[in-house]
């Protein structure tokens, strides 16, 4: 089940996840209880912004410093995904 | 080449203060005298980093009852993996917890075995329910994200609701209810827990119903008891595709069962490289993919789902491996399953449970 993200929603990494690179897969992870996700570029720069004080908006904002084309939407759709594997909650 | 594995079930020892007569670690237990050492153990998780291992789940028997522990989570933590302790409780105090979380413990799985003190310590053979209360506290005290883990079974299914509360008030974030695998100790006590199908049918809709209540708050990951079904779990996610397993001695198993396939020859971390014995070794390739597997499941589309079922399974109830997992209502021997159903769901005369012990 996918949740709706809204564009001010805050998301933030949730406590017992830990993010970090994999020498092995020469790729960003995002470490949980069960689970590993391996990340995509994009995907690592979202949850390396997923810091409890950015809204959606705001990430998508920095982002399109970094790439072109970069859709509020598609990051609000990417945390809802994140949020659907209890990697990052939502405030607001 | 096989995809690199995701994490390392390490069993650090099988002896465990708890003797839980559906315990899935095999009947034959690994004694004290023949475990790894620490300088080993410290191999072996360089070993699993390096094969690709992101997740080191410190498991056992009891992972407490190694008095190198703390240098163990230390090494694990040292490698960038996540560390997770999978504990009975018994013997977490608040100074060993706070040092194991300073160096460096994620996550810690601690079991339930039923909601009340009576029911638990039945079940676990000791007095351990009030020692768990305890082990949560602390845990939650420290900050340590908390899964509860309960094994399902005919003794506690009707207390599912009691369950539930109580991992909620342990303050647990995840909750998983897993019916009984049988191997091991369970296969053995199989006629003493095998729940009937009025059990399951009465726990489905309370597990559904805190499912939508807890959302967001705690997860409930339940895991359906296999005989019960149509088709069978997706073991492992394949065999030899995510995780690892090494036992007490040493031994390396592409499951944790695996031991119970007496026609697979086990590799051992004393002989040969996990590097090695993940990518080259017989066992490991055994039933890799789907090359292996033979009708109804080479042509079947649900191998892409379930792999065929559980290979150890497989072996215990049809003596084959490599035959279609007979749950499956596919298989041929599907019947199997369910004579035991008939017989062992309600027996006559209901044995007494067979007790996790050392021989």
């Amino acid at each position: 089940m996918t949740t709706v993200v809204a564009l001010d929603a805050v998301p933030r990494i949730r406590r017992g996840v830990k993010c970090t690179y994999d020498q092995i897969r020469e790729a960003h992870v995002v470490l949980f209880p069960e689970g590993v996700l391996v990340l995509n570029e994009t995907a690592a720069s979202v949850v390396s912004l997923c810091d409890g004080v950015r809204s959606v908006g705001d990430i998508a904002l920095a982002l399109g410093d970094l790439y072109a084309g970069v859709q509020p939407e598609d990051v609000a759709e990417l945390v809802a995904r994140l949020v659907g594997r209890r990697v990052v909650d939502v405030d607001g | 080449m096989a995809e690199a594995p995701f994490g390392l079930l390490a069993e650090l020892t099988h002896r465990c203060p708890l003797q839980c007569g559906y315990c899935s670690n095999p009947v034959e237990l690994v004694r004290r005298d023949a475990e790894l050492d620490t300088e080993s153990w410290r191999r072996v998780f360089d070993q699993a980093r390096s094969l690709g291992a992101l997740q080191i789940h410190l498991s056992g028997g009891e992972p407490l009852l190694r008095p190198d522990l703390p240098e163990l989570v230390t090494h694990a933590n040292s490698l960038g993996c996540y560390v997770n302790l999978v504990t009975s409780g018994v013997g977490l105090s608040r100074e060993r917890l706070r040092e194991l979380a300073s160096r460096g413990v994620d996550h810690v799985q601690l079991s339930l075995q039923d909601a009340t003190r009576a029911g638990n310590d039945r079940i676990a053979g000791i007095k351990a329910f009030d020692r768990k209360v305890q082990a949560a506290a602390h845990i939650r005290e420290e900050g340590l994200p908390l899964t509860v883990n309960t094994v399902l079974h005919r003794q506690n299914l009707d207390n599912i609701a009691g369950i539930i509360a109580m991992a909620e008030e342990m303050g647990a974030e995840r909750l998983e209810l897993a019916n009984t695998q049988y191997y091991g100790w369970a296969l053995r006590n199989r006629a003493v827990l095998l729940p009937t199908r009025e059990q399951l049918a009465h726990a489905d809709p309370i597990v559904a119903a805190a499912q939508e209540r807890l959302r967001g708050r705690m997860e409930i990951v339940y895991v359906i008891a296999d005989y019960h079904e149509a088709h069978p779990k997706p073991c492992m996610y394949g065999w030899g595709a995510r995780q690892l397993t090494v036992a007490p001695n040493g031994d390396v198993l592409p499951c944790p069962a695996a031991t119970v396939i007496s026609s697979l020859k086990i590799e051992n971390v004393r002989e040969s490289s996990l590097h090695d014995i993940w990518h080259n070794s017989p066992s490991f390739n055994a039933f890799r993919g789907f090359e292996w597997m033979r009708d109804p499941c080479r042509s079947c589309p649900r191998k892409e789902i379930d792999f065929g079922g559980c290979r150890c399974q497989a072996f215990q109830l049809t003596g084959d491996a490599a035959n279609t997992d007979p749950v499956c209502t596919l298989s041929p021997e599907r019947s199997t399953v369910d004579l035991i159903l008939e017989t062992e769901m309600a027996p006559a005369e209901v044995p007494a449970m067979a007790m996790r012990k050392m021989s």
